[in-house]
């Protein structure tokens, strides 16, 4: 946990290989505190989720990381650069998925690619492969209110990828997904970090959720907003996605999140 | 409607006033009121004669300007209103205003400005038209989904991507629904600057008509510009329905 600190007097942190780097953030509305003097560092090719009660900040901090919101001070950087507004090298999937409900799905897929001005056909072969991937084949054509929620969550996930940023930005991404659903979508996270070579920062409320899919876990506690803890659990990586909810270790850190957020619930 | 176990087709309720009108015609009460059968003969006799397609190229010119200045000017500051706090703060109250003033009162005003020729009343038609065409596109991009303005942010549009990719089709089914009231108030608008401007077009043949008291012939230009504002007004709910399958999931 020294890591954060340490961050500030090496330039470049030796010990870890971090994408990200926050360092000393904070965000005020008016009076309001949202976060204060924040750092932390988020390793290349894992997944970091940042969990927390609500309102404590963590889509705030998100948004700063990508580039929607301003910090009052501190810095974001990304491979070393400072990020002063969105960028190419970040992708961002939404809560409500975000969609533009008037185009199809090839389309919505690739939509980042479409603004970055990539040739039509181009861009509907690099849409095919991820639409593929993410396992909507054969719904090029449809339209988001003819998909299920969990559909156009894959929509919205596809599009991320198919830009091919290097962070991977997720805002409580399952959360208007179906049990059922999320859960197929956790799975398929743990395989994605795994095979595509990205950093993925990943806003969740579900201490479950944050410890299935996680490498690393911030606790975000509220008032105003500062990491209390970072966890890494370590001996259920790489085990079958069916074990790791009856791995020792992922229940006694889900018990160890929730024996420290509790107080913070109302 | 379903009446006696059948299903009525729709507007035939418009038949039962037809019948009305014919019967009050036939009675003689008021040379005001022609019978219906009698002005549908004159419909058809006038509706070939120079005079008439005269009048209804210059009302059409008239009415296709305003309305194409109305759409033309009408969006782009709605959406730009919608968008920006300070123009929002600086031009809304004149919106409003004009909205509910009364117009007419300001065609002399027109004529003092622009002279007595086709200019005034094609921008008399526009003032009848734009400004509630502008308070609908500023209504539609008010409504547009903030994760839709982010995301096209995130994924690095330019303000002009962002505008016709993203906020002019979100706001697409209030801006038509803008344009369609516009247009039914840019009807009124096109008659009234024929009327008080310069005795040209229909509203020439209202003024000719009514003078001499020739009221099937009255009646039947009525009716003409009754269904030709009906037919475009109906065409663009139509466009309204084909986007409204989205509207709802903004």
């Amino acid at each position: 946990m020294s890591q954060t600190s340490d961050a500030l007097e090496m330039p470049a942190p030796v010990e870890t290989d971090s994408a990200v780097s926050v360092r000393n953030v904070s965000k005020n509305y008016g009076t309001v505190e949202a976060l204060r003097d924040l750092s932390l560092e988020f390793p290349r090719g894992q997944l970091t989720s940042l969990l927390g009660p609500s309102g404590c900040g963590k889509t705030t901090l998100l948004k700063i990381i990508a580039g929607l919101l301003e910090p009052t001070s501190g810095e974001i950087e990304i491979e070393g650069k400072r990020v002063t507004g969105p960028g190419p090298d970040r992708a961002f999937v939404f809560q409500d998925f975000a969609l533009l409900p008037w185009a199809s799905v090839i389309r919505n897929v690739a939509f980042g690619l479409e603004l970055r001005g990539v040739a039509k056909s181009e861009r509907e072969a690099i849409a095919e492969k991820y639409i593929n991937d993410v396992g909507l084949s054969g719904f090029e054509k449809a339209y988001p209110h003819e998909l299920s929620g969990g559909m156009r969550q894959r929509v919205g996930l596809a599009r991320a990828l198919s830009v091919d940023a290097q962070v991977l930005l997720l805002d409580e991404p399952f959360s208007a997904v179906d049990e059922q659903n999320r859960r197929k979508f956790q799975e398929d996270m743990l395989e994605l970090v795994r095979n595509e070579n990205k950093t993925f920062i990943f806003v969740t409320h579900s201490i479950e959720e944050a410890v299935y899919v996680s490498d690393q876990i911030a606790i975000l506690l509220p008032r105003p907003s500062r990491v209390s803890e970072i966890i890494r659990p370590t001996s259920f990586r790489g085990t079958d996605v069916e074990n790791i909810r009856r791995s020792p270790e992922y229940l006694d850190i889900v018990d160890q999140i929730w024996a420290s957020l509790r107080n913070y619930v109302e | 409607m379903i009446l006696f176990g059948r299903r009525l087709p729709a507007m035939s309720s418009l038949l039962l006033w037809a019948l009305l009108w014919e019967i009050v015609g036939q009675t003689g009460w008021t040379f005001f009121i022609p019978p219906l059968s009698e002005v549908l003969v004159t419909l058809f006799n006038v509706i070939g004669t120079p005079a008439f397609l005269k009048a209804m190229y210059e009302t059409a010119y008239a009415f296709i300007s305003g309305v194409f200045f109305a759409v033309v000017i009408g969006i782009p500051v709605g959406i730009l209103i919608g968008k920006s706090r300070l123009l929002d703060e600086l031009i809304l109250p004149w919106v409003n205003i004009f909205l509910s003033a009364p117009l007419t009162a300001l065609v002399p005003v027109l004529m003092v400005l622009f002279g007595f020729g086709m200019k005034s009343i094609i921008i008399t038609t526009t003032l009848f038209a734009i400004w509630i065409i502008i308070l609908n596109s500023r209504a539609g991009v008010k409504q547009i989904n903030r994760s839709l303005v982010e995301m096209a942010r995130s994924f690095g549009a330019s303000p002009l991507d962002a505008f016709f990719k993203v906020y002019f089709w979100a706001a697409l089914p209030e801006i038509l629904g803008g344009v369609r009231i516009g247009v039914i108030r840019a009807v009124k608008g096109v008659i009234i600057g024929q009327l008080l401007i310069s005795i040209v077009g229909f509203g020439a043949l209202f003024e000719l008509y009514s003078n001499n008291f020739m009221m099937s012939h009255f009646w039947a230009v009525l009716i003409v510009l009754f269904a030709l504002a009906f037919t475009l007004s109906e065409f663009l709910a139509y466009l309204e329905r084909r986007v409204s399958y989205y509207a709802a999931s903004r």
